[in-house]
């Protein structure tokens, strides 16, 4: 059964006042991050709501900012989703962990991490999921720039070369030059079709 | 029931197995695999694996006019196509002393290549085809010995006639060759001057 | 990895710490976990993942709405009809596009055939990891290359089937896919009844797979666990009753639920949730009315799959897959292409519990224990 939004937003701002909330969506944006705790507390716990289960936590890129949604749902009254969303700049994105409060956001936030460089604060264990530690750069970040895998840059000449691996001449000094010139091996865009 | 029980009503349902596939069918009890590659089973026409281009006739009256649909739409991008460009027609040349025809795009494909590497067999090409000229393929079999080399078809494999699209994928192909028949009696119906009233 | 955990190795000679690594014949994938092991038991357990990572997340971003639907196959690689399912719904509902009755009872025939492919191949690999070596396994996939026939049939290929789209299915069930569809239902209640005459009450099962692997109720609600899993714990949780999404709240089925939640638990409550899946089957092929297999509206973006821009929304589309619940988040910024794809998948998810149901467990229980939770790893990755 879904739970209309309003509903959901007169009830909050009765319980929790100073928390401000917007509606975007059918989401509730939580303006301030550090909110986003407590109203995932109380909905867990009022006996009106009861959201139990976090079904769903996702980052996303708008250009200008990083947003972190989430889907609750709950199991003992069988409705939901309350859909909640947070915003944060993309050169300080700290936002409040729901592992404490939902053990299921463990994976997820970690994900979120890896993919967008959003900051869980609180998380037991942050580090990246799919990407080997030692990666640099946020993967689906509109701003992200592919590397391209058949050009070598210096560090991996160097570590091909200390296990023994002969690199042909131009590669390493493709290298080189890239280096010099301060940049890092980008894959060309592919072109647009033709029609 | 004694301790056991269980492993044994197991052990009889295997032995049941076992012996029912000496006997009986495939369907229901019998052996159900073929010794491939000397006996094969039946293929079904909706199978699809890799493209492939249909001529009707001969190989120079392909269907594709090289319009790129295909190849825009290819979600990995397998799909390359260089549209060909028409010879210049001889001794003829225009205002500006160049050749007349030289260079004007003519409707039919030069390069069409198929990466079967990067190939997912997801028939996009085969639904947004407005020509009738590319479907899908049965054969499986297509080993190849290079990456780069072998596996990258270039049109002169792609290319197949129209009877074989017929055998391999009956219903389909008759139909398609129905709408292609209807469509072109229209057009040469269309073409002859209109007759007067019958006097 | 040196220094996975903080136990330091020479502090107590007995400890070993073990890479299960990505290549093992009972990981279902290439999925590693590192176990720290004293002796035979399990003290600590960290899984890493990623050694399938595609970034289809990213594909998607660039790629109509139309082209990502082969990209779902390729998720949760047994179940291709299923997810195919939550990304057309998910699509409808962001577009606003609605399906046909004809389309909708081929949708579900679908999804439920896909389940008990998904548990057949399931119970066969956990009794593989049990050691009854390939005997149980053949046996369920005599009957689930039936199954893959139909899908063969009707979709053009066993398991990428690439068979939904927007408004409908692609190709319609003729009258001999319907016929061999009933044979199908008709037969399997008996295979099922010979399956468990040689598993059920095996008395090696019973003792390996009892008491092993308990996941309480509550503690799974709290980790986002959904699925036969959460059932066989006793939650009843499942999202075809709850969303009533398609049509499923005209067939009458019951949910089987577990008791203690463990590995036992899970398997049986698979076998269960088959026999429930033919009960629908039989339903939905009763019930199937003659119609139109695709929305109108959405004809012509076969072939022009570029024209649907949905407006500015987003949506967030479940179902119940055979492992869990399977969610498409789509952002929608006007363009061919979505601006955010996402799946929720129930295998990345479902593995939160991994190391708080292991620990104290031998090492071969670890093992029946991941193989009953059932991960797939293209789903977990992605």
């Amino acid at each position: 059964m879904p739970l209309p939004i309003e509903e959901v937003k007169k009830e909050l701002s009765t319980r929790l006042p100073d928390v401000k909330l917007r509606v975007v969506r059918d989401s509730l944006l939580i303006e301030n991050p550090a909110d986003l705790t407590r109203v995932a507390l109380f909905l867990k716990e009022s006996p009106a709501f009861r959201m139990d289960y976090l079904s769903s936590v996702t980052g996303a890129d708008y250009l200008d900012h990083l947003e972190s949604v989430y889907h609750l749902y709950s199991m003992e009254k069988k409705h939901g989703p309350i859909a909640l969303r947070v915003r944060v700049p993309k050169t300080n994105a700290k936002i409040p962990s729901l592992v404490p409060v939902y053990r299921g956001a463990e994976y997820q936030e970690r994900e979120a991490y890896d993919t967008f460089g959003i900051l869980y604060e609180g998380h037991p264990d942050l580090r990246r999921l799919f990407m080997w530690e030692g990666f640099e750069g946020f993967p689906l970040r509109k701003d992200y720039e592919q590397e391209d895998t058949e050009t070598l840059e210096t560090a991996d000449v160097a570590w091909l070369e200390a296990r023994g691996i002969a690199v042909p001449n131009g590669m390493k000094q493709k290298a080189e030059e890239l280096k010099a010139a301060g940049k890092r091996a980008v894959a060309q865009k592919p072109e647009k079709p033709k029609n | 029931m004694m301790f056991g029980m269980g492993i044994l009503k197991g052990l009889w349902v295997t032995l049941k197995n076992f012996v029912t596939s000496y006997f009986c069918k495939p369907g229901s009890g019998g052996i159900f695999t073929v010794q491939y590659p000397e006996e094969r089973c039946a293929e079904f026409e909706n199978f699809r694996n890799f493209p492939f281009l249909v001529y009707d006739g001969s190989p120079d009256k392909i269907r594709c006019v090289a319009c790129g649909i295909c190849e825009r739409e290819c979600p990995p991008k397998c799909i390359s196509i260089t549209m060909a460009t028409d010879a210049a027609v001889p001794n003829t040349v225009d205002q500006k002393n160049i050749k007349v025809g030289a260079g004007k795009p003519a409707r039919r494909p030069e390069i069409f290549n198929i990466d079967y590497s990067l190939c997912m067999n997801c028939g996009m090409c085969e639904a947004v085809c407005p020509f009738d000229s590319i479907y899908m393929d049965h054969a499986f079999e297509t080993t190849a010995m290079g990456n780069r080399t072998d596996l990258l078809k270039h049109k002169e494999d792609l290319l197949k006639s129209n009877d074989y699209f017929l055998k391999v994928r009956p219903t389909l192909a008759a139909a398609v060759t129905e709408k292609r028949r209807i469509a072109e009696e229209k057009k040469r119906a269309a073409a002859q001057p209109p007759q007067g009233p019958a006097l | 990895m040196a220094n996975t955990f903080e136990i330091k190795q020479t502090e107590n000679p007995s400890m070993l710490e073990i890479n299960f690594g990505p290549q093992h014949p009972s990981t279902h994938g290439v999925f590693r976990m590192n176990v720290m092991l004293e002796g035979e038991k399990v003290c600590a357990l960290k899984p890493v993942m990623g050694y399938l990572h595609r970034n289809q997340e990213q594909i998607a971003e660039n790629l109509p709405y139309a082209a990502i639907m082969p990209y779902t196959d390729r998720l949760d690689y047994i179940n291709a009809m299923s997810n195919n399912f939550g990304y057309a719904l998910a699509v409808e509902k962001l577009a606003g596009i609605e399906v046909p009755e004809r389309a909708e009872y081929i949708r579900v025939i679908m999804a439920e055939l896909t389940r008990i492919v998904n548990h057949m191949a399931v119970i066969g690999f956990l009794l593989n990891d049990l050691g009854a070596f390939f005997t149980p396994v053949l046996y369920a996939f005599r009957e689930r290359e039936k199954i893959l026939d139909i899908f063969e049939e009707v979709s053009g290929s066993r398991m990428m089937c690439n068979y939904f789209r927007f408004g409908g299915v692609k190709r319609d069930l003729t009258a001999e896919n319907l016929a061999a569809i009933g044979g199908i239902v008709a037969k399997l209640p008996a295979f099922l009844d010979e399956f468990e005459a040689l598993l059920t009450k095996n008395e090696i099962l019973c003792m390996r797979c009892q008491h092993v692997g308990v996941l309480p109720a509550d503690f799974a609600i709290n980790s986002s666990i959904t699925g036969p899993v959460l059932r066989a714990s006793g939650v009843n949780y499942d999202i075809r009753k709850v969303d009533g999404y398609s049509i499923y709240n005209r067939f009458d089925f019951k949910i089987p639920l577990g008791t203690k939640g463990d590995v036992y638990d899970r398997y049986y409550v698979r076998i269960l949730e088959m026999r429930e899946s033919l009960k629908i089957l039989k339903q939905a092929l009763s019930k199937i009315p003659q119609g139109e297999i695709l929305n109108k509206k959405t004809l012509p973006l076969l072939k022009m799959p570029r024209n649907l821009k949905p407006s500015v929304g987003e949506a967030y589309a479940r179902i119940e897959s055979p492992k869990g619940e399977l969610g498409y988040y789509l952002v929608s910024d006007g363009t061919p292409q979505p601006w955010r794809y996402h799946v929720r998948a129930p295998s990345l998810i479902n593995l939160t519990v991994l190391e708080d149901i292991c620990l104290g467990q031998k090492i071969a229980d670890a093992i029946i224990i991941l193989g009953s939770i059932d991960i797939v790893l293209g789903e977990t990755d992605r």
